[in-house]
């Protein structure tokens, strides 16, 4: 596989690429790592006059070929807390679920808050050569809420986005200076939209929280800070991202938000897709994320504004933990889930059940995100990074969470069953996982 | 025999009336020996029964230490000062530890809720929840229903308010699931914050007016407010909160004459309960606690059997 980096064509394979509007069987074209070509079938020459050279074919009958997918959230926890990750492996986990580029989120220990650390994440990202890594840098410095980081340098070292992650700004006043000063880069404030004073349970507030007697955080708690950061986004007319959407009244707020023209782009990940908090019940911690599981009245608001287009783009929130930091009280755990390997099943998974239409899935997973953050991705517009992700969609498998690439196995998803499995992920042109 | 359909006890959410009357039936059995003058059977003799209370206890610990020897158990007892807790060790690796020396029964007592069901997963011992955060205390809930089924004969139709903390309260839970499946209809009162409406899903009535949820009632269980709740995070101080809630001569009058008055224990006297209601006629706080350890031993002995029966 690895003998045709240079110049070859994939043949035969339904070609889903959404931002194009194509959904058909279609030979592409890859050179010198880009796409060179998307043409009909049997269009394509045996010999490349560019290059000069006879163009190698990779039979990918029955299987689609997708753009290379991308998140924007995933941590990586390099530097700090390699135990339970490291960019390398997350990276490996990446290519593993046919991601082609992430975003690393910048809640590490240290957070990156300074260019040198946004040059450290990235040189590991160009060191792994897997998924391509790019950092966020956060909004202010050591996540304290208080002082302004260098954005200017920062997005000049290659910070692609701003985060303060689960530690959200309290103070609206910095909050506003932030939108305000990140126009002069042009990169989006994102936010993990949390009133900390609402906050501090370990699952959703609501019947299955009082009958487990755990603490619950209600979806006031998000949607409070949703609504003050769009009032913020409005004020300064800056790009405001809003992180993992999980219940009816942010969407609501978002949607009317969006139709008065507020520049706000928002995500929402595949577990408030795919679970309620009904998963909870036996105290399983990882069903412990926040935002936390919320009832399926909030989990079918949430297909709803992602088949609208309310939400833009389906993003992992891949947050590995180790044993020790799960194998806990339930209150005592870590909140999160590992998601890369697992996050394009689960999106498949709401096709099959006819909860999304099938080419706006393969969007919320490529040039959905890709165009929340204006990046060069999930396109296989010609002159676009050829990353590209091969599927089988007929593969019936099971996820082994111990087996997987990531460092940590903290996943509700153990041992279920899907149909539809990637088989090939490319990046820049070169084979980055193979089944 | 066995009344548990599972191996552990950890709660009484989902029991069945049958296999709750059983319990209470094997209690009363139960507390024939322990009012005899030799108090001891050889019921449960050479079982290993541990005791891993990792919050501070008397009523509960006591009981069921009482329950163990007069069964003739041998018990071993772990708290958490003075055990490797405190040396950072997680309860799964306390459960495994103990797990390898053979215990029969676990019981524990622990702050967070689902520690008991944890612990479960990670012993071939049975487990009884002794109380696990805000979630459930099941020996609790029986021995209430024992106190109110012999006073009473049957509980169905009868009307009992539990008025309190019942947001973090794990009695208020397993009273809830264990008086309402012996036909009891349960109402919490309490003030708003301590009161989310989500909780009437647990098949109760919610009131915030003490005065309208004692009245008519058939019983009334007073919950102990814990003091970092009065603090002006959930009530504005312990004085609003016993004028607005508390139970005393004045409000006893709102009651039916033949009211029965519950408490869990321990009792902040002067707060939820004034002293002369708590030790008044209708008070039934101490048989509640000869109760605890009679439903201790039906709960030792069933879940031990059941244990034999799987390990034989």
């Amino acid at each position: 596989m690895s003998g045709h980096a240079g110049l070859f064509a994939i043949v035969g394979a339904r070609v889903i690429d959404p931002a194009n509007g194509i959904d058909g069987e279609r030979t592409v074209l890859v050179r010198d790592g880009r796409i060179a070509g998307v043409e009909s079938p049997g269009a394509l020459p045996s010999f490349d006059g560019v290059r000069g050279e006879r163009i190698e074919r990779i039979d990918a009958r029955g299987l689609w070929l997708l753009p290379g997918f991308v998140d924007l959230h995933a941590h990586l926890r390099e530097p700090g807390e390699e135990h339970k990750e490291t960019i390398a492996t997350g990276a490996k986990a990446a290519v593993a679920g046919g991601y082609t580029t992430i975003v690393a989120i910048a809640n590490t220990r240290p957070p990156i808050d300074n260019a040198a650390l946004v040059r450290f994440v990235k040189k590991k990202g160009e060191e792994a050569d897997l998924a391509r890594v790019l950092p966020a840098a956060t909004i202010t410095l050591g996540q304290k809420g208080e002082g302004l980081t260098e954005l200017v340098d920062l997005a000049e070292a290659g910070a692609v986005c701003f985060t303060d992650d689960g530690r959200p700004v309290a103070n609206a006043g910095v909050m506003r200076r932030a939108l305000e000063y990140s126009r002069l880069v042009g990169r989006p404030i994102v936010a993990h939209e949390e009133d900390l004073g609402l906050a501090g349970g370990s699952m959703h507030e609501g019947e299955v929280s009082v009958r487990l007697g755990l603490r619950g955080v209600p979806g006031a708690a998000e949607e409070v800070m949703i609504r003050r950061d769009l009032v913020l986004a409005e004020l300064t007319g800056a790009h405001l991202h809003v992180m993992h959407v999980s219940t009816a009244g942010s969407v609501r707020a978002i949607r009317e938000a969006k139709s008065r023209g507020v520049k706000v782009t928002a995500e929402a990940t595949p577990h408030h897709l795919t679970l309620t908090d009904e998963a909870v019940k036996g105290y399983d911690t990882n069903a412990k994320m926040m935002p936390p599981l919320r009832p399926e009245a909030d989990r079918r608001a949430i297909v709803e504004a992602l088949q609208d287009g309310t939400l833009d783009a389906i993003a992992t929130d891949h947050a590995p933990h180790a044993t020790v930091d799960k194998e806990l009280e339930f209150d005592k755990a870590a909140s999160g889930i590992v998601g890369l390997e697992t996050a394009f099943a689960l999106t498949l998974r709401a096709v099959q059940r006819g909860e999304l239409k099938l080419t706006r899935a393969i969007e919320l997973l490529t040039s959905g995100p890709a165009r929340a953050f204006q990046l060069d991705a999930g396109t296989l517009t010609v002159g676009a990074p050829a990353d590209l992700t091969l599927i089988d969609p007929e593969a019936r498998w099971k996820f082994d969470a111990k087996k997987s690439s990531s460092k940590s196995h903290n996943s509700p998803f153990d041992g279920w069953e899907f149909s539809g499995r990637v088989v090939r992920t490319f990046v820049g042109g070169r084979v980055r996982f193979e089944l | 025999m066995t009344a548990l359909a599972e191996r552990h006890l950890l709660g009484l959410e989902g029991l069945s009336r049958e296999a709750i009357e059983h319990l209470l039936d094997t209690a009363l059995t139960m507390r024939e020996v322990l009012r005899r003058s030799v108090k001891k059977v050889p019921t449960l003799r050479g079982k290993a029964v541990v005791n891993l209370f990792f919050e501070s206890s008397t009523r509960t610990r006591m009981s069921f230490e009482v329950a163990a020897k007069v069964l003739s158990a041998d018990t071993y007892s772990i708290s958490q000062t003075g055990s490797s807790v405190t040396k950072g060790e997680t309860l799964v690796d306390t459960a495994k530890n103990l797990d390898a020396m053979h215990p029969d029964v676990i019981v524990i007592r622990h702050a967070s809720s689902g520690a008991a069901a944890l612990v479960s997963r990670h012993t071939r011992a049975a487990v009884v929840n002794a109380g696990d955060g805000q979630h459930e205390h099941p020996t609790q809930g029986l021995l209430d229903a024992l106190t109110l089924r012999e006073r009473w004969g049957a509980l169905d139709g009868k009307r009992v308010t539990i008025v309190g903390d019942v947001l973090h309260s794990r009695v208020a839970r397993s009273d809830a699931f264990g008086l309402t499946a012996l036909g009891a209809r349960v109402t919490f009162c309490g003030p708003p914050t301590l009161l989310p409406p989500e909780l009437a899903s647990l098949g109760v009535t919610l009131a915030t007016s003490l005065r309208r949820a004692v009245e008519g009632a058939d019983a009334v269980m007073m919950l102990r407010v814990q003091n970092e709740r009065m603090d002006g995070q959930f009530l504005p101080s312990s004085r609003e909160y016993s004028r607005t809630f508390g139970l005393g001569l004045e409000q006893l009058e709102w009651l039916k004459p033949d009211a029965l008055i519950l408490h869990p224990g321990p009792v902040n006297r002067g707060v939820e309960l004034s002293p002369e209601v708590a030790d008044g006629p209708r008070s039934v706080i101490l048989p509640q606690v000869e109760n605890g350890v009679a439903v201790r031993m039906a709960v030792l002995y069933l879940v031990a059997a059941g244990h034999a029966e799987e390990h034989g």
